[in-house]
């Protein structure tokens, strides 16, 4: 192997940042699956008696459902009787102040700001400080705390845990929940309507701009568990959001489950973007360890003209397996998906979208950037359907891949449906490396070896990134410097 | 003491040896070309120098002020005042030319203990140096090399040199696919840039570069060494004669 060639491989083996375990008392549902678990979730998140009946009918399916197989990922059988489908801190928290300091400390380490800063009347915020974001902290099962709520309530945001979602606004979560993933979508989908604990809830009324990034950070702390959020995104008629999410998880050499389900409205004129960056452990360098991230994500254009737009930076997870949809049905609506994977060491990762068009002159744009290192496979798999009823339809997806050493692998098969003669679909696919004339040209220019591959590959995910929430940009490129830094020898 | 001290140099790639034993010796403040056929290891000597890895020196050595460079990596001999001007410059899709040439500078001061540069005085020089081979400004926030034309790369490698400020600056056919005003605008860019403190080497395959950029000492090289040796005059003689002179003469 050449010098630089080796300088690469280096640099993209490197330690995860957000190892710790936070040591906390905890309370366990006892490990396996079955009708009194459920009950016992139920009972413990106080739920009303129609969320228990939606649960168990969602486990009545899920039993009769096979485990998938088309996949291109690899894992030995999950055995759904060894996890432990519910663990919480035993303290509760009655409000923001009362959260135990342990769990700030975490978030604190994590960089997760939980604390509300006091708006001064007349005082501009100088220029450069980070805009506010309203945070929603869940760890393992539950949410610790909603940050920025009463502000948002006063324009009639609803901003909290589905937890309470499903207390204080019922008729909201009977309306919508289920509605995009239906309950016996899929394996994981049932699994999750089953057992699902925390998530967020978001409801923006009509005509209302969200004035603050509203934002999730999902942490798993317990061993021998699994997190199952639910999320649910409301805009009514011309109401906007920008959403993000973030994940982390310690280091433990057992594997984890983490099946999401994610369900976005819009109705009219209505717009979500959705961001997330993924940094859940991806296990050791031998492939032990990590995080399964199996989630169902979907987006329905419900309303004319609205818009859903997912981002995503994909970092971390053993094997990372989800396609962000879009439904397109109101008439002249727009789906978005904007994609960074990065796989190394032994990750795998079978990801993309689906754009489902079913409205008139429905629009939507595929852009996926998948980088492969070390011995890691990924698999870029999208649908593009246009149904009968979707004239002028136009899609332009387009599928980097850049393999960087030469034991990793690079895939991508785009799955395109078309029922409309008039539909305008294009594709466009690209495999590439880090050429050795790019790391000699970088480090002739005096630019080091580790700074030129962070460098390239920037500049290869710069379609995304641009599209990023300010703020997310600054820490996807960091999060990707991480990812691949290394000391270079 | 020559800037550039270059003894016995063999190189080889994949087990076949291009380079076959260089001297040269390049002062301060001089300008040499190289010229010589096709595959008679021009380009791989400026490589070799820059230290691409894609070569393995088997013999001698080079010296930068008397240090070897071959223990050196490519970065360490740039930040040490090294440049090389690319026979076919690379490009790096999504990097935008100002990004990457304020990483290079950047890399370059922390290596001589400077702070990093300012960013609006840096766009000053940036904009000032685009004068100098008249390089349109959009190509500033263009990915580098990116969709460039043949003759915009070249001007860009020009354009980097006269940014960075190197103390020896190699060439690699920097003439090879410029039209006639192209060049003169590139040449014109070297020449502005030519001092008492700064050399240059320039490889080049034909001597009408040699018209705008005048050299001090003229090499011939052929099958990996030098031949022959001498002022401005030699690059005419090789004009009229070709090479095929010192092709057989060192067959002899």
């Amino acid at each position: 192997m050449s010098a630089s060639n080796e300088t690469i491989e280096q640099v993209t083996r490197k330690g995860y940042e957000y190892g710790f375990i936070t040591d906390i008392e905890q309370e366990y549902a006892p490990a396996g699956l079955n009708e009194d678990i459920i009950r016992f979730i139920s009972a413990k998140k106080e739920e009303p008696e129609w969320m228990l009946e939606w649960r168990l009918e969602a486990y009545r399916g899920w039993l009769e459902m096979e485990h998938p197989n088309w996949q291109k990922v690899r894992f030995p059988p999950i055995d759904f009787q060894a996890i432990s489908y519910y663990a919480a801190p035993k303290k509760k928290p009655g409000s923001l102040d009362e959260v135990d300091p342990k769990l700030l400390e975490t978030y604190e380490k994590l960089g997760i700001p939980m604390h509300e800063r006091e708006a001064l009347a007349g005082v501009e915020k100088p220029e450069g400080e980070k805009p506010d974001v309203a945070v929603d902290a869940v760890f393992d099962s539950v949410s610790v705390g909603t940050t920025y709520q009463d502000k948002l309530k006063e324009q009639g945001i609803i901003f909290c845990s589905m937890s309470e979602a499903i207390h204080d606004h019922p008729e909201l979560v009977q309306k919508y929940l289920g509605t995009v993933v239906p309950r016996k979508d899929n394996f994981f989908a049932a699994l999750n309507s089953a057992v699902f604990s925390d998530g967020s809830f978001v409801y923006i009324p009509k005509g209302v701009k969200c004035p603050m990034e509203l934002s999730t950070y999902f942490r798993i702390n317990a061993g021998h568990t699994g997190q199952f959020e639910r999320t649910l995104i409301i805009a009514e008629e011309g109401a906007s959001v920008s959403y993000l999410e973030g994940c982390t998880a310690p280091m433990r050499d057992e594997n984890q489950l983490h099946a999401a389900v994610v369900e976005l409205i819009a109705l009219d004129d209505a717009e979500i973007k959705y961001s997330t960056v993924q940094n859940w452990y991806p296990g050791d360098e031998n492939g032990v360890g990590g995080i399964y991230n199996f989630v169902t994500k979907r987006g329905l254009c419900a309303g004319k003209r609205s818009k859903i737009s997912w981002t995503q930076v994909e970092t971390g997870s053993a094997i990372t397996w989800k396609y962000p949809s879009c439904v397109l049905k109101g008439d002249d609506s727009v789906g978005e998906f904007y994609s960074v994977a990065v796989t190394r060491n032994r990750q795998q990762a079978d990801t993309g979208t689906k754009m489902i068009h079913m409205g008139k002159n429905t629009r939507s744009t595929i852009v996926a950037k998948g980088i492969s290192a070390g011995e890691a496979d990924q698999t870029y798999r999208g649908l593009v359907r246009v149904n009968p009823t979707a004239s002028g339809a136009r899609n332009y997806s387009q599928c980097d891949s850049m393999l960087i050493g030469d034991r990793c692998g690079a895939h991508t098969i785009p799955y395109i449906d078309i029922q409309h003669p008039g539909a305008q679909v294009e594709h466009e696919a690209t495999t590439s490396k880090i050429s050795e004339e790019q790391m000699f040209y970088c480090t002739q220019r005096g630019i080091g070896a580790e700074e030129a591959v962070s460098l390239i590959v920037n500049g290869f995910c710069k379609d995304v990134f641009k599209t990023l929430p300010m703020e997310f940009a600054v820490e996807a490129q960091k999060l990707l410097e991480v990812t691949l830094e290394d000391s270079v020898g | 003491m020559a800037l550039l001290e270059i003894r016995n140099l063999h190189a080889e790639v994949d087990g076949e040896e291009i380079l076959k034993g260089i001297d040269l010796s390049l002062d301060t403040g001089e300008v040499h070309a190289i010229m010589g056929p096709n595959g008679s290891g021009k380009s791989t000597l400026a490589k070799v120098i820059a230290g691409d890895p894609g070569y393995e020196v088997t013999d001698g050595e080079v010296l930068l002020d008397g240090n070897n460079v071959l223990e050196m990596e490519p970065e360490e001999r740039a930040r040490e005042g090294m440049f090389l001007g690319f026979q076919y410059p690379v490009e790096i899709p999504g990097v935008s030319n100002t990004y990457f040439l304020k990483a290079a500078a950047n890399a370059i001061r922390k290596h001589r203990g400077e702070p990093e540069v300012d960013a609006a005085q840096f766009l000053k020089h940036v904009r000032e140096r685009m004068q100098l081979v008249q390089m349109d400004e959009s190509l500033l926030k263009r990915p580098v090399n990116t969709g460039f034309s043949g003759g915009e790369k070249k001007r860009n490698e020009i354009f980097q040199m006269a940014v960075l400020e190197p103390r020896l600056a190699i060439l690699d056919e920097t003439d090879s696919g410029l039209d006639i005003d192209a060049l003169r605008t590139v040449s014109h860019g070297v020449n502005a840039l030519r001092s008492p403190e700064r050399s240059f080497l320039l490889i080049t395959h034909y001597q009408r570069l040699l018209n705008y950029i005048v050299p001090d000492t003229v090499h011939v090289m052929v099958d990996g060494r030098i031949v022959k040796s001498g002022d401005k005059q030699l690059a005419i003689e090789l004009e009229e004669s070709g090479y095929s002179l010192f092709e057989e003469g060192s067959a002899a």
